[in-house]
């Protein structure tokens, strides 16, 4: 479980989180959502120290991550896998390299072990026989999920996705979403997504936190997402036609 | 004024991130042998190149300047040989070696900062600064001294071919020149100034590429910074390095 208090986060004066608290369970999808520019990435690089907030703390399970040691946040740190808005895969490396590289330096794993991990974390992800391609040879679903691989190949207790589907059509968003899903509640993975995208929040929501203008504003289960009173949840919810017909089709007697 | 005392102040922190290594040193090993085949073995062929024109040049232009004739023309060779001891060797390769390997340093250290590989170590636990920048450094203190002591070796080959090919001195007087008055300190003194120089470049290089932000554009702008400023912190501990052990 990851558990959030009260945290804030400054750039120039202008307060990008505001004092946000909140708990994510553990073998859940947990998805931070909010438009574009509301300070979701911020909180969760927060979260995992990529940032340092200006106040507030991230716990992870009972330890403090923010207040820890060097030593400690390294030894949570080990216990991470995330996949990154813009995946971050080495592109020197290819994809066997890429999905190995966590395991080369976190542990003392024989070259036979490793490979057969990684080859379980590439049929997981669906895509067995690319070992030795290079990450520019694939197409941008096939590197979401091969940062998603990579991700997971340390078997790690905390998940963390800022946007994995921003640039996905719809079916490898979806096929994307599921994986996160399957990954999560198979392996008891703490999962924190960040997503604007409404299609994974129906997807795959599970707990729901909806960040606006830094702070929090509302936070539930994806059933209760439709019959929240917040009005500026239901304006994101229905800025587009699609989710205006569905929620009007909810909410019919 | 304050910008600067900031940037040094974040400079020295930096250097302090680097050489606090929580990783197991066995992951080093490797990649301090493909650092140093980038930055000695790549660069080898352009440095001797470089090198055996710069020493021909020295004696042509020595043996041009110097038309008194009471000054006996073994003098050539020695001039090649202290400078490019003392100076030529160490310095003008030090700023060669900025221009290769820091801006390339910087380069791909700031493609990774913006493309979030640098972050994604950082979530691995790994500490991404001692493990992406203490190899660069090692093999950089390493590799530069040996390639400056081949670089003085190639530019005395390369007065002799000039100036003896070339009708400007016999290759006994060159050959007195090279051994005449020759100060032992020299040796200890380049190589304490290839070191100096190497960690200079490679850690400012590094500096730079580990703190960009933005785009493309910033990353071509930090590969000239990085050059530029490791060329200006050449100069100044050259000077200083003079003053305290000559």
């Amino acid at each position: 479980m990851i558990r959030i208090e009260n945290i804030s986060k400054t750039f120039n004066g202008d307060k990008v989180v505001d004092d946000v608290s909140a708990s994510f369970g553990q073998g859940k999808v947990n998805l931070v959502i909010g438009a574009s520019g509301t300070g979701k990435s911020v909180l969760i690089k927060c979260i995992i120290g990529l940032l340092e907030p200006d106040s507030g703390s991230a716990f992870f399970d009972e330890d403090n991550f923010t207040q820890g040691t060097e030593r400690l946040r390294q030894k949570i740190r080990q216990k991470v896998g995330m996949l990154f808005q813009n995946l971050a895969l080495f592109d020197s490396k290819n994809i066997e390299e890429n999905i190995q590289f966590p395991l080369d330096i976190l542990t003392n794993m024989t070259q036979k072990e490793k490979k057969k991990q990684v080859d379980f974390c590439l049929d997981k992800v669906s895509l067995s026989g690319v070992n030795k391609k290079i990450p520019s040879e694939l197409s941008g679903g096939m590197r979401k999920r091969v940062a998603l691989a990579r991700a997971i190949v340390n078997q790690p207790a905390y998940l963390f996705c800022d946007e994995p589907n921003s640039g996905l059509d719809p079916s490898t968003a979806v096929r994307i979403d599921g994986l996160i899903r399957e990954i999560s509640s198979d392996d008891k993975i703490t999962t924190i997504v960040v997503s604007h995208d409404m299609n994974s929040v129906v997807e795959i929501g599970e707990n729901i936190l909806f960040i606006h203008d830094g702070k929090k504003n509302w936070s539930g289960t994806a059933e209760g997402l439709i019959k929240s009173p917040s009005p500026e949840l239901n304006k994101f919810i229905c800025s587009s036609k699609l989710m205006r017909q569905l929620v009007s089709a909810s909410s019919l007697p | 004024m304050i910008k600067f005392l900031q940037g040094l102040g974040s400079y020295f922190l930096f250097l302090r991130d680097i050489f606090v290594p929580m990783d197991s040193f066995r992951i080093y090993g490797r990649l301090i042998l493909d650092e140093c085949y980038i930055v000695g073995c790549k660069t080898f062929f352009v440095f001797m190149l470089i090198s055996f024109f710069m020493g021909s040049v020295t004696v042509l232009q020595t043996a041009y300047n110097i038309s008194n004739p009471f000054v006996k023309d073994y003098v050539i060779a020695t001039v090649l040989r202290d400078t490019a001891v003392v100076e030529l060797a160490p310095m003008i390769m030090g700023i060669f070696f900025a221009g290769k390997i820091g801006s390339n340093m910087a380069t791909e250290l700031g493609t990774m900062k913006i493309s979030e590989q640098i972050d994604a170590l950082k979530t691995m636990g790994i500490n991404a600064t001692s493990y992406l920048v203490l190899p660069r450094v090692i093999a950089s203190i390493i590799s530069y001294p040996i390639l400056v002591a081949l670089s003085i070796g190639v530019c005395i080959v390369g007065g002799y071919l000039a100036g003896v090919y070339g009708g400007v001195i016999s290759p006994a007087d060159y050959e007195y020149g090279i051994r005449n008055g020759f100060i032992p300190f020299s040796l200890p003194f380049a190589l304490i100034k290839t070191i100096v120089f190497a960690f200079l470049i490679s850690t400012i290089s590094c500096y730079k590429g580990f703190n960009v932000s933005g785009g493309a554009f910033e990353v071509g702008k930090i590969s000239t910074e990085a050059v530029t400023k490791s060329c200006v912190a050449i100069l100044c501990s050259d000077y200083l390095l003079a003053e305290l052990l000559l």
